[in-house]
């Protein structure tokens, strides 16, 4: 089955083909079937070739399915291949299972759309895109990928063009990416000058062996690759677009702007550990930019009141935890937290749609209230979204962000308590957000009540599927008990993590170790009591978000007034996010602009369409004089071929 | 005096002997067809290429002289003969309705055409000097008769009447040429004089030198190089559409097949005196070709100093000297068959009797009355322009890099520029067809269906030889790998 691994990106570009050519002829439904079942067909290869990966021994869990020869130029050699170890298959499996299930969805949602074929044909090749990009063996081809969801990205945030906010965030996204582009690029050069090669295995084998921890080089390559990645996954000082493209669709936030291309950055570190690993400068920075977002944009979170903005802060700041996790050399965590947060954060996206839905396109929470009676399910699935996301045990979010906290804890102090902040404010936004949304008093519009309803069958049951892996997605990963992390051990291989960490111990003396751990203080010498310790105060963290959430918005709904009447300045600035977006227009955008102004007025049409029309004018000039040399005689035909013998004879004897 | 008589070798002379019995019978067959209804000695002739061609694939990879060393039939003859049968093929079946329409339908003209492919393969397959000149002449003394077809035409026969004149007078230099190399020899041979060059202590003997410039401008004449190259506006412009593209192709294929297998074989020795010559001509080849062509308003005019600026641009893989610029010019020509074939196809579909639309003119807004058709000449014109993904632009890549990777940067540099040059009259085109108001009323199209095939061959053939050129690019390095 390894063999096929070429099926799960082929069949979604099917789909595209299908629904992009001769979608105009088709019924809405055949589009919608075509759209869904193509990126099913793609999630059942991805499993089958799943359990194939299983039946090898963890050791040689790594196969790569070469297509054909893509670009043979000198030394450069790039192949078109697929590359499946535990990593690519845990993206693989998340990438199409969450987009399948968000395809399903988006048919109830788009349904009444003008644009429904155009909309699932760029679902599709965006599906493509994202896994090309994890399923590459090389960096070239990951880049394809990488600029490929770009692309869909920007075409499906200006889905509806018409209008213009839609379409400046889908410009605003490009352009910011593109700067990230840059820097993957110039790493990806630099890995060629410095390797030889793109291929990942050969330039991981070659780094292993001949390349000393803290190499220049290493580190200008991992550097330039993270700023790559702070482009895609909305990293400081990149992430600006992303509370934009909420301009889009909601499925397409939740799958795109939540839980697959954003995460791409991250999967691009994780995939590149070895060389991370070598650049412990590297690994700092990252570390630092991801708690440092994390914590930034979770206080943006607290105060705003559209519902897809405090999801989409709340989006970049989970990114900045799985970065985290990736600077303190925790990859498979990063991973973990990923994979659990692409469940929780997709349900959340998709039940804020829903609740769009029945609100007739309302996203102002404080219109909102008391929804919980209106709509069960949506307000089910959510909640168990938002406790997964809080932390809450035993919901997924919480062992993945414990794995993370606990990894920042050992690694440095203030790593965690910056992480610890920015949980207490994950849960007590989230909450916030639940709290304003389905409880307390209504405050909806009565026009708008009247028509409140629950969301059809058809968007309802993706969120009880995805509710389902929010609650338990979280038990293959658990951790202190040997053996029990299971996702940790099947990525090992990759991330290079030892199988059963040395903190790890069995079930029986477990709690013997916690309580000594816990009664003698000695913490340092007692990492087991102290990593369950940590993961009671997380809890504690959690908790204490929620209870803060409670007690401002249901027992005292007019206490965030007063507060926000009190710390007036801080309100405002957090109010207009920290009035970054101001501040990059006057320190870049502005003054790019009117450079390209200038260079446009002067510059090009003087200097570059001087030359250029200049030497065209001299070339017809000479045209037109050469053509008169063509008189028509036969005569002085003959006469310039005897000058040519004259002339070439000449040359040969006597030169 | 001993007489000996040379074994016959029929099998090696396959092709030529096919089409030259599909030529006679044509000629048979087509007294007894109605007057004006010749199309079945068309469709006749397009049997005996296809037999010509099938034999040349029989013939593939066992190369062999026969006729007492007389004749040569190794890969490169055959890859030759293949872009010749391609040529003659397009041309015929293009021609059929055309001949109709212009009243001008006569079995001879078929004949004719097959002629002059038998003189072009002997002149590929040539192993000395005389037969390569005796198939010149074969193909020439037919083309001039194709050339003047239009016999009611001034242009046509104008056109005839130049090609003649100036044919005769290049031959005249070429026969020279071949007697002064004789002399300076002893042989006409072509491994004979090779052998005689690499064993003579002295190369600068005048007779020798003198005997290679005639050679030079007596294929420089038929491959339209600068400063032979003015007969060729005239000629194309009054000969029948059908005709200068098989001009344009057919003759400048054998041209260079002959040119090459002189030059890049038996003057061997000789390569640095030639090389600098060359190297100027195709410079100035290119560059003139390019320059003029900017200012025609006839479309078949502007196709002419285009094939010009084409000659150059495969002269540069002769100057190459090296495997790879003989096989990029082996597929070069392949490439170049296709497209030209193609945008001549246009022309003569686009235009119709007293209403030639030859014109550049005459194709604006062409792009949206007929689109499909604007469309293939959108596809050849960006081949000539060399723009990936087709043939064009993968056959200029070879024949660049060819002169990179032989030191020859300067001469790659100006080729490129001339090739940007040239990308302003071919878009032209395409500017006329999509962006201009339409100034006439359309007539509207004749599609006929050997014309739609000849189309169809000729698109398929630019856009796969420039997606997937592997193949064919192997089949040029087997065709030029004995030869050097």
């Amino acid at each position: 089955m390894l063999d096929y691994v070429w099926l799960v990106p082929l069949f979604p570009i099917i789909g595209a083909i299908i629904n992009g050519i001769f979608g105009t002829k088709l019924s809405k439904k055949t589009v919608g079937v075509v759209a869904c079942g193509v990126i099913g067909l793609s999630f059942l290869v991805s499993v089958l070739v799943f359990f194939s990966l299983l039946q090898l021994p963890p050791e040689s869990r790594s196969f790569e399915k070469i297509i054909y020869t893509w670009i043979a130029a000198g030394d450069l050699k790039t192949t078109v291949g697929f590359l499946v170890d535990p990593l690519s298959m845990i993206m693989m499996l998340t990438v199409s299972g969450v987009s399948f299930l968000i395809h399903i969805y988006s048919v109830g949602y788009m349904h009444d759309d003008e644009g429904f074929k155009r909309y699932f044909t760029y679902l599709n090749l965006f599906v493509f895109s994202m896994l090309v990009l994890v399923c590459a063996n090389n960096f070239l081809m990951m880049f394809v990928g990488w600029e490929g969801v770009g692309l869909c990205s920007y075409l499906l945030i200006g889905f509806w063009y018409q209008r213009k906010e839609p379409a400046d965030a889908g410009k605003k996204a490009f352009v910011v990416n593109r700067i990230g582009d840059y820097g993957f690029l110039l790493a990806m050069m630099l890995i060629f000058v410095t390797f030889g090669t793109l291929n990942f295995k050969e330039v991981f084998n070659i780094a292993h062996y001949n390349f000393q921890v803290g190499s220049m080089v290493i580190t200008a390559i991992t550097l330039l690759l993270f700023v790559g990645a702070t482009g895609k996954s909305a990293q400081i000082p990149l992430y600006t677009w992303l509370p934009d493209a909420m301009e889009g669709p909601t499925p397409v936030s939740a799958l795109i702007h939540a839980a697959t291309m954003v995460t791409a950055g991250v999967y691009m570190v994780v995939r590149c550990n070895v060389l991370f690993t070598l650049a412990p400068i590297s690994l700092t920075v990252v570390a630092i930019i991801g708690v440092v977002t994390a914590v930034f944009t979770a206080s943006i979170a607290l105060a705003a009141n559209d519902i897809k903005r405090v999801l989409a802060y709340s989006t970049i700041s989970q990114l900045g935890y799985m970065f985290l996790a990736c600077g303190v050399g925790a990859f498979s965590a990063g991973i973990f937290h990923l994979m659990t947060h692409a469940f929780f954060k997709a349900l959340l996206f998709l039940g804020a749609g829903s609740v769009m839905h029945a609100m007739a396109g309302e996203l102002d929470m404080r219109k909102m209230g008391a929804l919980k009676s209106h709509m069960p399910r949506t307000y089910w699935t959510f909640l168990i979204a938002t406790l997964a996301i809080a932390g809450i045990f035993p919901f997924a979010g919480f062992f993945s962000k414990d794995e993370i906290l606990w990894n920042a804890f050992q690694k440095n102090t203030v790593l965690w308590v910056l992480g610890a902040g920015a949980a207490l404010m994950t849960a007590f936004y989230m909450f916030r957000a639940v709290f304003m949304t389905f409880h307390g008093e209504s405050r909806v519009d009565e026009e708008v009540a009247k028509h409140l309803h629950e969301s059809p069958s058809v968007m309802t049951s993706p969120l009880v599927v995805l509710a389902i892996l929010s609650a338990i997605g979280g038990f293959v990963g658990i951790p202190i008990i040997k053996g029990a992390n299971v996702f940790h051990d099947f990525l090992a291989p990759v991330t290079g993590e030892h199988l059963a960490g040395s903190a790890k111990v069995t079930l029986t003396n477990l709690a013997y170790a916690s309580s000594t751990a816990v009664s003698s203080g000695e913490a340092v010498h007692h990492p087991v009591g102290l990593e369950v310790l940590m993961m009671a105060i997380s809890l504690a963290i959690a908790l204490g978000g929620l209870g803060l959430a409670y007690y401002m918005y249901i027992k005292n709904p007019s206490l965030p007034k007063r507060l926000a009447e009190k710390f007036k300045l801080l309100y405002h600035l957090i109010c207009n996010k920290y009035f970054v977006d101001e501040i990059y227009d006057f320190l870049f955008v502005n003054p790019i602009k009117r450079g390209s102004e200038i260079l446009w007025t002067f510059f090009d049409v003087r200097v570059v369409d001087g030359m250029v029309n200049g030497s065209g004018r001299f070339v017809e000039f000479g045209s037109s004089v050469l053509k008169r040399i063509q008189t028509g005689y036969v005569q002085n035909y003959a006469l310039s071929i005897l000058v040519g013998i004259g002339a070439i004879i000449a040359y040969f004897l006597f030169m | 005096m001993d007489l000996v008589i040379p074994k016959i070798d029929v099998v090696s002379l396959g092709p030529e002997l096919i089409l030259s019995i599909a030529a006679i019978f044509v000629l048979l067959v087509s007294v007894f067809l109605p007057k004006g209804r010749k199309d079945p000695a068309a469709y006749l002739s397009l049997l005996g290429i296809f037999f010509a061609f099938v034999s040349s694939i029989f013939l593939w990879g066992n190369p062999r002289y026969s006729f007492n060393n007389m004749i040569l039939v190794d890969n490169f003859a055959l890859f030759f003969n293949s872009i010749f049968l391609i040529a003659a093929g397009l041309s015929i079946l293009m021609s059929v309705n055309y001949l109709e329409e212009q009243e001008m339908s006569h079995g001879e003209f078929y004949a004719l055409i097959l002629f002059a492919t038998v003189g072009m393969m002997f002149m590929a397959a040539g192993s000395n000097l005389i037969t390569i000149f005796l198939g010149l002449e074969t193909m020439s003394i037919s083309i001039y008769v194709l050339a003047g077809f239009f016999r009611r035409s001034n242009k046509s026969n104008e056109s005839a009447l130049k090609y003649l004149l100036l044919g005769a007078f290049s031959s005249a230099f070429l026969l020279y040429g071949i007697a002064m190399m004789y002399g300076a020899t002893g042989t006409t041979d072509l491994k004979g004089i090779s052998e005689y060059l690499s064993k003579a202590a002295y190369l600068k003997d005048p007779m020798l030198l003198a005997g290679m410039g005639l050679l030079l401008v007596g294929f420089g004449f038929k491959i339209a190089s600068v400063p032979f190259h003015m007969w060729t506006p005239d000629v194309y412009e009054g000969a029948p559409t059908s005709i200068t593209a098989f001009m344009s192709v057919g003759v400048k294929a054998a041209a260079f097949a002959a040119f090459v297998r002189v030059f890049l074989y038996s003057l061997w020795n000789l390569q640095p005196d030639w090389n600098h010559v060359l190297w100027i001509l195709a410079v100035l080849t290119m560059t003139l070709g390019n320059v003029v062509a900017i200012s025609q308003n006839n479309i078949k005019r502007m196709l002419a100093y285009s094939s010009i600026a084409h000659a150059g641009y495969i002269m540069i893989g002769m100057v190459a000297s090296s495997e790879l610029g003989t096989s990029g010019i082996l597929f070069y020509m392949l490439a170049y068959a296709f497209m030209n074939l193609g945008a001549f196809g246009v022309i003569i579909l686009y235009g119709r009797k007293g209403e030639e639309n030859l014109d550049i003119n005459d194709y604006s807004g062409m792009g949206f009355k007929y689109p499909g058709l604007a469309l293939l000449m959108t596809v050849f014109m960006f081949s000539l322009a060399g723009i990936p993904p087709t043939a064009g632009f993968v056959g200029k890549f070879y024949i660049f890099s060819a002169a990179i990777k032989s030191g020859y940067i300067w001469l790659a540099i100006i080729g490129v520029m001339n090739s940007l040059v040239s990308v302003y009259y071919y878009l032209r085109i395409t500017v006329m067809m999509y962006m201009k108001e339409p100034v006439k009323e359309f007539a509207g199209l004749k599609w006929s269906p050997s014309m739609a095939i000849a189309l169809i061959i000729a698109v398929i053939g630019t856009l796969l030889i420039g997606i997937f050129p592997s193949p064919y690019l192997d089949l040029a390095r087997q065709s030029v790998q004995l030869f050097m």
